[in-house]
């Protein structure tokens, strides 16, 4: 297929008709998942902290370690997740914390073990923010770091902390958070070992379209050297409760008050999940995000170039955070796939099929 | 694919009944909005409309209880309610910032309420059937609010609601009509259309006013002058042929009477309902919307009901066939009991945001589908 370059993706992405772009995408969504199959995965989102050195500005999640509501997981609440992981048909835990400064390589090698020893679970964990603090704190390269990690029982890394891979953006949105090259060299290094990883990207906040268009470029240049990104995420900013909204006089979808920025709304979702699948021809999969979107829009995205339903996410604290709280079962997301027009089966974080619903 | 009905669509030729049946059986939701947006477009545009308004539920105690709805109680049920008229002012003159404060009242104690009083376009009336109230009090309701806001459009009063109280009075439905429009009804909701196929109504709603009765309803409003919407409630037990019948006999009527101003597609709720099931596609809501647009050669406006499909959704709608999505609403009890997942109300940025995002232009209108000069 003839590979889009930059220029027509940011005139694709700033002129073209939405519904044009929309059949665009479903006919490559097609193209590469001719058997209508629309997967998700039972998983559990466990963070296992949410003290945070970070502090970004579009976060409503993350504490100060000196605060009444900061919190480190102990090893028994932990059994006690993975033990109702399990109990509800879960192959994965996506496990992803804050940037604490009192944990070390021992605490992460522990943990890991610790899960191994006890379950027959995949430990998709710790996005490159993380990894990124764990190795400078240690005085170790990235491969060492992600080496020791895998050998104590990480299996894969989600592509979290991602936001806008555009330098500019991330000064103003995240300026603790590790910069753009960084993010893209812990993937690219855990790809090396031979560890498959999530990309996502986070849109809507104060970025213009040359920087989304910078954003899939570097991922798909990275994925040409690696082919180790199993899928695109792409989601919205949800302003409730961040320093962001508050200094920019945003909007969330329920105040009343006040005028200023709003929320990004469907159309662009739509639009953003679409250019997503146009552009990245070398990603197999592309996700739509239940939990930022609603079940509703997420069916939607399935005709806008997404072929994959995420997680069940059994438990989901950060966007919760935010304000954004969708209730939904494994059973709903089945039929939400089924009466899309798709076929349901539930992967693996390999996106191997493990059964047909 | 659809080729013949895109012909037919260009030229502006009616669809047929077997045409709406191919539209609902076809995965070609691109073809469809396309076609959609190009008949909405030759009537409205680029416009999409929303107005400023509000809904009241006078009662949610109803001698009905049908089976898809959350909303209703019985008398003395818990979580039953009556409004009195003073409550129903007063919640009319609730502080709403979204709109702004123009004093409109014109009586003495509006007046002193000063900038605790809004200036809404429309008030948006519907309750349960009360097995109390006489037919008089409906008068004294709409009498109170007409004279408090006498440049506020009263819509009140589903066809099930004017059946009901032809009922209660001995009086016909022309009569009840005439008494209501003096009393200060301006228009009526299109609601309790639901499905007007017979077998489905039976087991939705058995004691509801049948599908002929309805129309009835909305023909007599329609000739004493009072205008209406038309509603369709979908995603529930009904099957597509059902869907298009139901459009096709609001098609008739409209021939024949002209007196409908906006088809609204209402998607099932199921939550705390007898009939349960599940929520409606995010799909099929725009393909509804869409062939909604398409069947309905005779309506001016299509409306993408926020409340019921999501501001997400019907910010998409706009993109299939609808031209307005409703409006500020501020309060909203029926589809909410049913497990909505929207908020209570939006403001007027809020709705210009969605419409402007979806490349439109957007237009506060009046009830009548005026545009407001604000």
């Amino acid at each position: 297929m003839h590979r889009i370059d930059k220029k027509s993706a940011l005139k694709l992405y700033k002129q073209s008709d939405i519904l044009e772009l929309g059949e665009h995408a479903d006919s490559i969504r097609r193209h590469l998942h001719p058997d209508g199959v629309v997967t998700f995965v039972v998983d559990r989102n466990i963070n296992y902290t949410n003290v945070c050195i970070n502090r970004c500005r579009f976060c409503a999640f993350y504490r100060d370690a000196g605060s009444s509501e900061a919190y480190l997981l102990t090893n028994d609440e932990l059994y006690t997740k993975i033990d109702e992981t399990i109990a509800l048909g879960g192959t994965q835990i996506l496990l992803q914390g804050g940037l604490h400064p009192d944990l070390d390589m021992h605490y992460y090698t522990n943990l890991l073990r610790s899960i191994k020893e006890r379950y027959s679970i995949i430990i998709h964990g710790f996005s490159p923010p993380e990894i990124f603090y764990l190795s400078k704190k240690h005085d170790l390269t990235l491969r060492e770091t992600l080496s020791t990690l895998k050998s104590a029982g990480l299996d894969s890394i989600p592509g979290g902390g991602a936001e806008i891979l555009s330098d500019r953006v991330r000064k103003v949105l995240s300026p603790k958070k590790i910069n753009s090259s960084a993010w893209l060299q812990v993937m690219e290094e855990a790809h090396a070992l031979d560890m498959r990883t999530t990309a996502t990207m986070m849109f809507g906040s104060i970025e213009k379209p040359e920087d989304i268009i910078e954003h899939l470029t570097v991922i798909r240049d990275l994925q040409d050297r690696t082919g180790g990104f199993t899928a695109f995420i792409p989601w919205s900013f949800q302003p409730g409760n961040t320093e962001l909204s508050k200094d920019l006089g945003m909007k969330s979808g329920k105040s009343r008050t006040g005028s200023g920025l709003f929320p990004t709304t469907a159309v662009d979702y739509l639009r953003a999940l679409a250019l997503s699948r146009i552009y990245l021809d070398n990603i197999p999969n592309v996700q739509a995000s239940w939990v930022t979107q609603g079940l509703k829009l997420a069916q939607v995205a399935l005709r806008f170039g997404a072929n994959d339903f995420g997680s069940t996410m059994i438990e989901e604290n950060v966007v919760r955070a935010a304000g954004v709280s969708y209730q939904v079962s494994r059973e709903d997301i089945v039929h939400a796939i089924k009466s899309a027009g798709f076929k349901p089966a539930q992967r693996n974080t390999y996106y191997k099929i493990i059964r047909y619903f | 694919m659809l080729k013949s009905i895109k012909e037919k669509v260009l030229s502006g030729e009616r669809l047929s009944r077997e045409d709406g049946i191919e539209l609902f059986n076809s995965g070609d939701i691109f073809s469809i909005g396309r076609l959609a947006s190009f008949a909405a477009e030759e009537r409205t545009g680029t416009k999409a409309f929303f107005i400023i308004n509000r809904h009241i539920n006078p009662t949610n105690i109803c001698i009905n209880r049908c089976k898809f709805c959350a909303f209703s109680r019985s008398k003395g049920d818990e979580g039953a309610f009556e409004l009195t008229i003073e409550e129903i002012l007063e919640k009319l003159a609730t502080r709403n910032s979204a709109v702004g404060g123009i004093l409109t009242s014109s009586t003495a104690k509006g007046r002193q309420k000063g900038d605790m009083t809004t200036h809404y376009n429309e008030v948006h009336v519907v309750g349960g059937l009360h097995p109390d109230w006489p037919f008089e009090h409906y008068l004294s309701m709409l009498a109170a609010i007409k004279k408090e806001y006498p440049s506020v459009a009263i819509k009140a009063f589903t066809a099930v609601e004017i059946d009901y109280m032809s009922k209660i009075s001995g009086l016909s439905l022309e009569d009840v009509l005439r008494s209501l429009k003096r009393s200060g009804l301006d228009l009526m909701p299109g609601g309790g259309a639901e499905i007007f196929a017979a077998e489905v109504r039976n087991k939705l709603c058995p004691e509801k006013i049948s599908g002929e009765r309805w129309i009835e309803v909305m023909e007599t409003a329609h000739n004493v002058g009072i205008k209406s919407n038309a509603t369709m409630l979908y995603g529930h037990i009904e099957r597509i042929e059902d869907r298009v019948d139901h459009l096709l006999k609001l098609r008739d009527l409209q021939d024949r009477t002209g007196g409908f101003q906006a088809f609204i597609p209402l998607s099932y709720h199921p939550k705390n309902t007898e009939i349960g099931g599940h929520y409606s596609s995010g799909l099929d809501d725009l393909k509804t919307i869409a062939i909604s647009r398409l069947i309905l050669d005779n309506f001016a406006h299509i409306k993408a009901y926020w409340i019921m499909l999501g501001e997400k959704v019907s910010q998409v709608a706009l993109l299939f066939g609808a031209d307005d999505i409703d409006g500020t609403i501020i309060e909203e009890k029926i589809t909410h009991a049913a497990g909505a997942m929207t908020g209570q109300g939006l403001t007027k940025d809020q709705l210009m945001h969605l419409i402007r995002r979806a490349g439109k232009t957007p237009v506060q209108r009046d009830a009548y589908y005026n545009k407001v000069i604000s």
